[in-house]
């Protein structure tokens, strides 16, 4: 491997995690803050790229297009398809034990998939990327990098740092982290955990929605995306430390890096190189990289 | 004494069941074991709208003898493969099982009517062991083995030129196959498979693959691909510019029912397979309308005509032993050798039972898989580890 080859995988490496992250960072927010283990988090993925495939020509009929608008409604939608989630069904697990949450979050990935293949179908579909991000960057002597592709790369880094801003430097952040360690202190300090869960619970669920709508004309649309996007993020998210963003972050980095540079140089081994990965980190740090916080 | 009793009981309702049974003979039992839910419904009910249509063109017989059909949705679910082919053979005892998509699905079902000695056609899996190591008197095939698409491109290749290639697939069985059957003609063409990229099934995270690709620079790239994974592979292998200097070529499946998802990142792109749009031969034009107007104007495509000529391969059975299935081997030599009028050319079946037909090179042209040539003549499978 050549220095601009190496260098290019390099970029793909921090791409790809940046992806991750973008995902995992959800599931985190409700794993490690309000301990649920949400199988769940990938089906909201999955209605993310579906919003962008079935609200892009809504947008363009009625509101005169624009990618940034079906972005902005996708986020409004998942945030409200996240605050009555929560009011409907996971207000009622907290208290209860792990197995009835996965039992129930497995439910609502079978209803989510029937209800996708009742409205929209089994096809594949494709989501044009929008116009003022379709070009792309040459990069070495044949090779060439798509904008959009560093566009994703971008919204990672930037959903990244506001995370990381509102969870050290806001009130709600405070809030959130001390709702975490200690959920009975924190309501007899008179906070209301129940609003304050919500919130963290659309933010996930948001997350998720976003970086499925972005992803979207990337990975294209197809029945069960969800489903092998939710076990990476399980992986990220144990390794980084279960809560921790700033594990997270971490972690889809070197899976990111381990997944690009593993199918390159050991293909044949390529299928479980991330869960070696995982099986070390956990054997050197029970508690993968971070503890929460 | 209470066992003395159940027994008598049971070998009462035994010969009660083989009495109607001979009764109800009068229709021949077909057993539809397809993807009716999940991925692969659409391909399923394809092939059941195939099968019926032919039956129906009959005037609703085969070798004169209506038909009772029986039907499992297999859910493309290996681990229920079993459990479901044997409720058609053990429990609807049928005649003629028709099915199915998945592979790993398939080889469950072509166990399961070995054992029973039940006829089975394969509509559309294509497993190489179905007609190779793990072939049967009483297996058929009316799709094709993945070696045959992989092979019909490398005369192709090596006409055009090309010394150098790689391949790219997902690490199964089905890429792997198809990837061999490349390999075997390229390289006996003159060509070198500089190296075998794959990746993780269901992965789909290509950059860096494709990164590989631009630092080898090869003559071409061959590629196979299907469903949500083949439109990802190519519009990121045109995003990626690589187009433009290393021409990509594929099996069918990278093309086939995703163009318009894959939009024109597909335009131009050559594969292989044994249907393609446009052969505009009388026989296929008469299949295409009459297809689209017994289902609402739906389009058929390379499943429809699977399960219709499933329905061929039948009709011919029958028709030799004048309706009378319980002649196996007879109803059997007589598929082996019959001549299938399809949709998609004449078409005979070698000793293992898999289809030699034409392969068809074609170029995706807007939303269509358009014919350009034959890419290899009536090609035979090798059918190793057959034993027939």
């Amino acid at each position: 491997m050549d220095t601009s080859t190496f260098l290019i995988q390099c970029l793909n490496a921090l791409q790809h995690g940046l992806l991750l992250f973008l995902v995992a960072s959800g599931l985190t927010l409700i794993f490690g803050i309000m301990g649920i283990i949400n199988l769940a988090h990938g089906s909201f993925y999955m209605i993310g790229a579906y919003m962008a495939f079935a609200l892009n020509p809504l947008v363009e009929r009625w509101l005169g297009g624009g990618f940034v608008t079906t972005l902005v409604l996708c986020l409004v939608l998942a945030i409200v398809l996240g605050y009555v989630l929560e009011a409907a069904f996971f207000s009622y697990l907290y208290r209860r034990d792990h197995l009835q949450q996965v039992l129930m979050t497995y439910g609502l990935i079978l209803v989510f998939e029937e209800i996708r293949s009742l409205l929209v179908g089994n096809d594949v579909h494709g989501v044009p990327v929008p116009a003022w991000l379709a070009g792309s960057v040459p990069l070495g002597d044949i090779l060439t990098y798509p904008v959009y592709r560093l566009f994703i790369s971008a919204i990672g880094i930037g959903v990244a740092i506001l995370l990381y801003w509102v969870l050290t430097r806001t009130r709600l952040g405070m809030m959130v982290r001390a709702g975490a360690s200690n959920r009975e202190m924190i309501g007899s300090l008179g906070i209301d955990i129940n609003r304050l869960y919500r919130i963290v619970f659309a933010a996930g669920v948001a997350l998720a929605a976003l970086a499925g709508t972005i992803a979207a004309p990337v990975s294209s649309v197809y029945p069960g995306m969800g489903n092998s996007v939710l076990i990476m993020c399980f992986v990220v998210v144990v390794i980084g430390g279960i809560g921790s963003i700033r594990g997270a972050f971490l972690a889809a980095m070197l899976v990111g890096t381990v997944e690009t540079f593993g199918q390159v140089l050991f293909p044949s081994a390529a299928g479980i190189l991330v869960y070696v990965l995982m099986a070390v980190i956990l054997l050197c740090k029970p508690e993968g990289l971070f503890k929460q916080g | 004494m209470m066992h003395r009793a159940l027994n008598r009981a049971l070998i009462a309702s035994a010969l009660a069941l083989t009495t109607s049974h001979v009764l109800a003979a009068d229709k021949i039992k077909v057993g539809f074991m397809l993807p009716y839910s999940g991925t692969y419904a659409a391909l399923g009910t394809a092939i059941e709208n195939g099968f019926k249509l032919y039956v129906a063109e009959q005037g609703g017989k085969l070798g004169g003898r209506e038909l009772e059909y029986f039907k499992v949705d297999d859910e493309s679910n290996p681990a229920k493969a079993s459990e479901n082919a044997n409720r058609l053979i053990k429990r609807d005892q049928v005649d003629v099982v028709i099915g199915t998509v998945h592979s790993g699905v398939a080889m469950a079902l072509a166990k399961a009517a070995k054992s029973s000695d039940t006829t089975l056609i394969v509509t559309n899996a294509g497993a190489d062991a179905i007609t190779g190591a793990m072939c049967g008197p009483g297996i058929f095939r009316t799709s094709f083995s993945n070696w045959q698409p992989g092979y019909a491109m490398g005369p192709v290749a090596a006409a055009k030129g090309y010394k150098k290639a790689v391949t790219i697939t997902w690490k199964y069985a089905s890429g792997e196959e198809q990837m061999a059957g490349f390999r075997e003609s390229f390289e006996k063409a003159g060509g070198t498979i500089v190296k075998d990229l794959t990746l993780p099934f269901p992965n789909v995270e290509f950059q860096s693959l494709l990164t590989e690709i631009a630092s080898i620079k090869p003559d071409m790239v061959f590629a196979f691909f299907a469903g949500g994974g083949a439109v990802k592979f190519v519009q990121d292998y045109h995003a990626s510019g690589l187009q433009k200097s290393i021409p990509l070529y594929g099996t069918g499946f990278l093309t086939d029912g995703t163009l318009p998802a894959q939009g024109d990142a597909a335009q131009g792109l050559l594969t292989t397979l044994h249907y393609a749009d446009g052969l505009n031969t009388p026989r296929d034009n008469a299949f295409r309308a009459a297809y689209a107007k017994a289902y609402n104007n739906l389009q058929p495509d390379v499943y429809a005509v699977q399960g219709y000529d499933a329905a061929q391969l039948m009709q011919s059975g029958l028709t030799t032993v004048q309706g009378d299935i319980s002649d196996k081997a007879k109803f059997r030599d007589a598929i082996r050798s019959a001549t299938i009028d399809s949709p998609r050319g004449k078409f005979t079946l070698s000793a293992a039972g898999n289809p030699v037909q034409d392969f068809y090179l074609r170029e995706v042209s807007g939303k269509e898989n358009k014919v350009v040539d034959v890419a290899v003549k009536q090609l035979a499978d090798p059918a190793k580890g057959c034993k027939l």
